[in-house]
């Protein structure tokens, strides 16, 4: 089972935080941090594993981690789950976001929280994965980017027909945009594909 | 154009995140939400109606807000709201800050509750999977009562979308696991079952987690799913199917969905019909063969779904561990990971193999693998695979290759990280332990581990150290010359001084005929670390220096004259200073004999199962070890600890204390208080009478004299003395045990006096009849005992008797004390026995099912209600002792309830006046490694922790 779902960015700031068991709320901020601190540390190139912390239960859970660009994506996981299939399905995950957010960045995940939630949810339900094949998410999200539009009123754009890979092929290219102190937009899977 | 719209989202979020952004400081970000929530919070209260889009904006930013980590405690009530609204995307940010915040409010589980019902029988899939989710993420108790009947309706329903079906089986799933009683799959279970059959791999993906939970709990129930989910494997495989859909991932068919398959196969046995078998064993070696091939892509992410199956195939043959070829094969993949550039793989096979290694089919070929093993200790970058290295080291080692092991390790610990030190050091002592042959080699490990490590070297490895060397005579010369020189080192770990003055004080004379190690030279020795040990360290050098006195008389007048000096006798630590008196005092009034007895060398200790064992074990996590098994590692240690502890709790009284401070040569009277509080202890861990007579001396030499006793009743006056309780509740530890699984026979027997005990147990009642029999042919007065009055005169072959009556309040864990006073011949005898009344003497059996059986397992699956021992067998495994055994502890012995019939399960009900404690009972035995698991499962946590340690004192 999945017990929780952290993606933070390279300072510890939390960008999505999603528990699949209950806790209080401040036993929630500690573990963000403590699994910050302990996933922080590590090297580029080690494995992609480590034992979880010890609130969120020690060496009986695991830590399986991706870094992308400016973000860690960080599934906390009993031993039910085979490892590297959690890493598969953390790039399924990624790969979604790009997709939805055409070349996601740390910034598209500050200002549309609800949306990587509706996204996350698509693939995961109380712990437990939900779906894997990235063009039925996304045809899931498609159909409810559409309905959104139509309640707006805006006359309903098509929704993507196909889901071509985009901009994969592209060279390392950070696009730069202005919005407060905003920093460099790199996308997250130029880096990592 | 972007799946989700940047544009037309809320731009009042979208300015409040980026002032949020722009803020300076944490305070002016915490300035800035406080006005934010102020706003919100005026905005709900507010009398104008808010809009649906008003209402979802601030919910938004409730929700950005909690993600920061700022609590929210209003808006709940506006979120509820929004989820009875018609419109998606109000209903979505509904549901989505439920989820997120959930609120155990029971007044707002009901409005939820409501709007889900709504949303289910809607009929919309998009809502419907809202609800759905909203039920998996909350899983509250509530929602089980009101909808764990409706699920597996939409679940099996046939025209329930693919898309529904899918959340419908998490959401059963999730439910299932919050509330098992309140979802019964009787009926459902061959539909959901068939879900495995789905065309839709999205319902098999979904459907598979819901099956294999279901089966790791009834895996009777669901035993048809072995064969669909091979088939359904077998097409996967085979890439024959058609079905795959979109499912291929980097060339890879369908991996997640594979792995998951493999995992359910993991909870059943090898299958039975042949031709199930023959094609899942097809499947296994096709998997194995495609890992040989060259990769359909260089991206990592093909590799990595390659393996993933690869690794839970393996993890399925290990499981088996039936296929001698399979085995094999399983064997060499992993050691061709085991040198591969990629670190994950390298870590997992490290980590596979460490299963592996306990088959015994393959223990020889994970030994062939040892130095690569050896040589990612030493080289790899990473810890995490660095420490799966020392695991898999660990779990191969054997009596073969035990030295070259050994060595690695401790060479590896001079350079090892601090996160794992620690264990480090208990697996060194334990291998050390374990496979030593030759003990010399085994002081050495352990004195190197000390010098190497010291600071994480516990207490338990250098107990264990000292008691080996004091139970095997053939070693201690060794250990002393060893440790003498080991303590020549300018910079000497304090544990290092500990162990040596230990064992210079008891064997330092076997290497005194060296003038290299004369007498005075040990002693000089071991107190030039003297000044720089804690004070526990110094008051245990201090025993060493009495013990060389009598060891070694020339050097009486240097010791004597240490203890002398006002560092020691006025020192300000009372247990320092109390002990220089007394020894210094005891080394100029006793004479050689006295002395000689006095500081007799140590008895040997019981021989026990490592203490170690138990530590490592609860450093690995505390699923691993049970409360029972570290409780006795303590005692264990305590006792291991003798020598110093035991002084230890002769604590001085404060009027002692005091008066000794005042007057440095005390009165005959306070010296002779604080000499008997001094040895008792030593007596009592001797447990044998012969050095009581001379204490006798000593004590007669004493003005203020006891009344005069007889050499052989001089151990039962001990404890009259100054015994504290809880060693001399040791004396029938044994014969407390021996009742646990029966009500009759001897409690208790010395040369003087014989304890049988007859007893009976209704409901939360007993009834005990106690025999005291004088085996002497004198007789016994003022004879007389805690529970209630009896004749005060036992003649001489006469026997008395006693009836108690019992009643059992509520648990507990400490079994009632029995004190016995009597006068043998002047001399008064005092006894303290537990009585052996022991929580399990209130069960009532309880035959149930073997489904009632799992489920009431299941409804205890919280950590503390169970307890779990592992332990090694202390009597032949004899199937019908042991069920005679577990009769006799008072529960119903199950048949046909585990699926191994080798397993023991029982079921019953404790009575006591307070309450009913329900127990179930498992009991694994392992033929092969003479070793039992015990599990017991309780309502409540004491009992099963108590009901578990009495247990693993019975097999």
């Amino acid at each position: 089972m999945i017990k929780a779902i952290l993606i933070f960015n390279n300072h510890g700031k939390p960008r999505l935080s999603k528990f699949y068991e209950h806790y209080n709320e401040d036993i929630e901020q500690q573990i963000i941090r403590e699994t910050f601190h302990l996933v922080s540390k590590r090297d580029e190139n080690v494995c992609n594993f480590l034992e979880g912390g010890l609130l969120i239960g020690g060496s009986d859970n695991k830590l399986i981690y991706r870094h992308y660009a400016t973000l860690y994506f960080v599934f906390c996981v009993d031993s039910a789950e085979s490892e590297l299939g959690i890493l598969d399905l953390i790039q399924v995950f990624v790969e979604t976001l790009d997709k939805c957010f055409e070349n996601v960045c740390e910034l598209d995940l500050i200002f549309h929280v609800d949306k990587v939630h509706h996204i996350l949810a698509e693939m995961v339900m109380g712990g437990m994965v939900l779906e894997t094949n990235m063009n039925e998410i996304i045809t899931q999200v498609d159909a409810q980017v559409k309905m959104e539009r139509s309640e707006a009123g805006i006359a309903g754009a098509p929704a993507r027909a196909v889901s071509a890979v985009k901009n994969m092929n592209l060279p390392e290219m950070p696009k730069n945009i202005n919005i407060g102190d905003i920093s460099i937009k790199v996308n997250l899977l130029l880096q990592r594909l | 154009m972007p799946a989700v719209s940047k544009g037309d989202g809320m731009r009042g979020l979208a300015v409040f995140i980026s002032d949020i952004r722009n803020c300076k400081s944490k305070e002016a970000e915490i300035k800035r939400i406080n006005k934010e929530l102020a706003n919100i919070r005026s905005k709900f209260k507010g009398d104008k109606a808010l809009d649906g889009y008003s209402k979802k904006k601030y919910v938004c930013k409730l929700l950005f807000i909690f993600l920061l980590g700022h609590d929210i405690d209003f808006g709940h009530m506006e979120a509820v709201n929004l989820l009875s609204s018609n419109k998606y995307t109000e209903k979505q940010i509904g549901y989505l800050f439920i989820s997120v915040l959930v609120n155990s409010n029971s007044e707002l589980i009901r409005l939820i509750n409501n709007a889900i019902k709504n949303d289910l029988s809607s009929r919309n899939p998009t809502f419907m999977c809202l609800a759905l989710h909203c039920i998996a993420n909350v899983g509250s108790r509530e929602m089980a009562e009101a909808f764990a009947g409706e699920i597996p309706r939409i679940l099996v329903a046939g025209d329930t979308m693919d898309s529904v079906k899918q959340s419908a089986a998490l959401c059963l799933l999730r439910l299932y696991k919050t509330s098992p009683d309140l979802v019964l799959m009787g009926e459902w279970t061959s539909r959901v079952v068939h879900l495995l059959n789905d065309q839709h791999m999205g319902v098999v993906t979904a459907a598979i987690s819901l099956i294999t939970c279901l089966s790791q709990k009834n895996p009777d129930e669901f035993k048809t799913c072995v064969s669909l989910a091979v088939s359904r494997l077998s097409r996967i495989v085979s890439s024959a199917s058609t079905d795959l859909q979109d499912y291929t991932y980097y060339f890879v068919p369908a991996p997640w969905l594979s792995c998951k398959l493999l995992r359910l196969l993991q909870c059943y046995p090898p299958p039975e019909d042949g031709a199930v078998k023959g094609r899942l064993v097809e499947c296994l070696e096709t998997i194995l063969n495609k890992a040989q091939e060259p990769p359909k892509s260089k991206k990592v992410q093909h590799s990595n779904a390659k393996n993933a199956i690869l690794f839970e195939a393996i993890a399925l043959i290990i499981h088996y561990d039936s296929e001698p070829n399979l085995l094999v094969r399983a064997c060499n993949q992993l050691g061709q990971f085991l040198q591969h550039r990629e670190t994950n793989l390298r870590y997992l096979a490290l980590e596979s193999m460490c299963t592996l290694a306990s088959s015994e089919f393959s223990h020889e070929a994970v030994k062939t693998h040892i130095e690569t093993v050896i040589n990612a200790l030493k080289t790899e970058r990473d810890v995490s695979v660095r420490q799966r290295a020392a695991d898999l080291l660990y779990a191969m080692c054997d009596r073969s290759n035990a030295k070259q092991i050994v060595a690695e390790m401790l060479s590896y610990l001079e350079t090892a990280d601090y996160s794992i030190r620690e264990e480090m050091v208990l697996k060194v002592a334990i291998l050390a332990e374990k496979y030593a042959v030759d003990y010399s080699w085994y002081v050495d490990t352990i004195l190197n581990l000390i010098r190497i490590a010291g600071d994480y070297v516990s207490e338990e490895v250098w107990y264990r150290v000292i008691q080996i060397v004091i139970n095997r005579d053939d070693v201690q010369g060794y250990a002393a010359k060893t440790v003498f020189e080991a303590l020549q080192a300018p910079a000497c770990h304090e544990n290092m001084v500990k162990v040596g003055g230990y064992i210079l004080g008891e064997f330092g004379n076997l290497i005194a005929g060296d003038p290299r190690s004369s007498p005075l030279v040990q002693f000089n020795l071991l107190h030039s670390k003297f000044h720089l040990c804690s004070v526990p360290t110094r008051a245990l050098l201090l025993s060493a220096y009495i013990k060389f006195i009598n060891l070694f008389p020339e050097t009486k007048s240097t010791i004597q004259e240490v203890l002398r000096c006002d560092s020691q006798i006025r020192n300000s630590d009372v247990e320092l200073q109390q002990r220089a008196v007394e020894y210094l005092k005891l080394s100029s009034i006793a004479s050689t004999d006295v002395l000689a007895t006095v500081l007799e060398e140590m008895p040997p200790f019981p021989e026990r199962e490592s203490s170690i064992l138990a530590k490592l074990k609860k450093k690995k996590g505390p699923g691993a070890v049970s409360a029972g098994e570290l409780e006795e590692g303590k005692r264990e240690g305590g006792e291991v600890n003798g020598w110093e502890v035991n002084q230890q709790k002769s604590e001085p009284s404060q009027e002692n204390a005091s008066s000794l401070t005042t007057s440095p040569s005390p009165t005959p009277t306070a010296m002779h208080l604080s000499l008997t509080s001094f040895f008792f202890p030593s007596s009592l861990s001797q447990s044998t009478p012969s050095p009581s007579a001379d204490l006798l001396g000593l004590r007669s030499a004493a003005p203020v004299s006891a009344a005069p006793v007889s050499a052989g009743s001089l151990l039962v006056d001990v404890f009259s003395e100054a015994g504290p309780a809880a060693s001399t509740a040791g004396v029938n530890d044994d014969g407390f045990l021996r009742f646990v699984c029966k009500n009759n026979g001897v409690l208790f027997e010395n040369q003087l006096l014989q304890i049988g005990i007859k007893s009976e147990y209704r409901q939360n009642l007993g009834r005990m009849y106690l025999f005291y029999g004088n085996k002497t042919s004198v007789q016994f007065v003022s004879f007389s005992t805690t529970l209630k009055p009896v004749d005060p005169l036992v003649e001489g072959g006469a026997q008395v008797q006693q009836v108690i009556n019992i009643e059992c309040l509520s648990d507990f864990s400490d079994a009632p004390l029995l004190n016995i006073k009597f006068r043998y011949g002047g001399a008064l005898q005092n006894l303290s026995l537990k009585l052996p009344v022991t929580i399990n003497k209130f069960f009532q059996p309880t035959e149930m099912s073997s489904h009632d059986f799992f489920q009431r397992w299941k409804q205890l699956s919280q950590p503390q209600q169970e307890a779990q021992k592992i332990f090694k067998a202390n009597h032949p495994m004899d199937t019908e002792v042991l069920k005679a055994k577990l009769l006799g502890l008072g529960t119903a012995l199950l048949d046909n309830v585990d699926p191994n019939p080798e397993n023991f399960v029982c079921a019953g009900v404790i009575q006591t006046k307070a309450q009913q404690i329900g127990c179930l009972l498992r009991l694994e035995p392992n033929a092969q490694a003479q070793m039992y698991r015990l599990t017991l499962r309780s309502s409540k946590d004491t009992v099963a922790k108590r009901l578990c340690e009495l247990l693993s004192e019975q097999f």
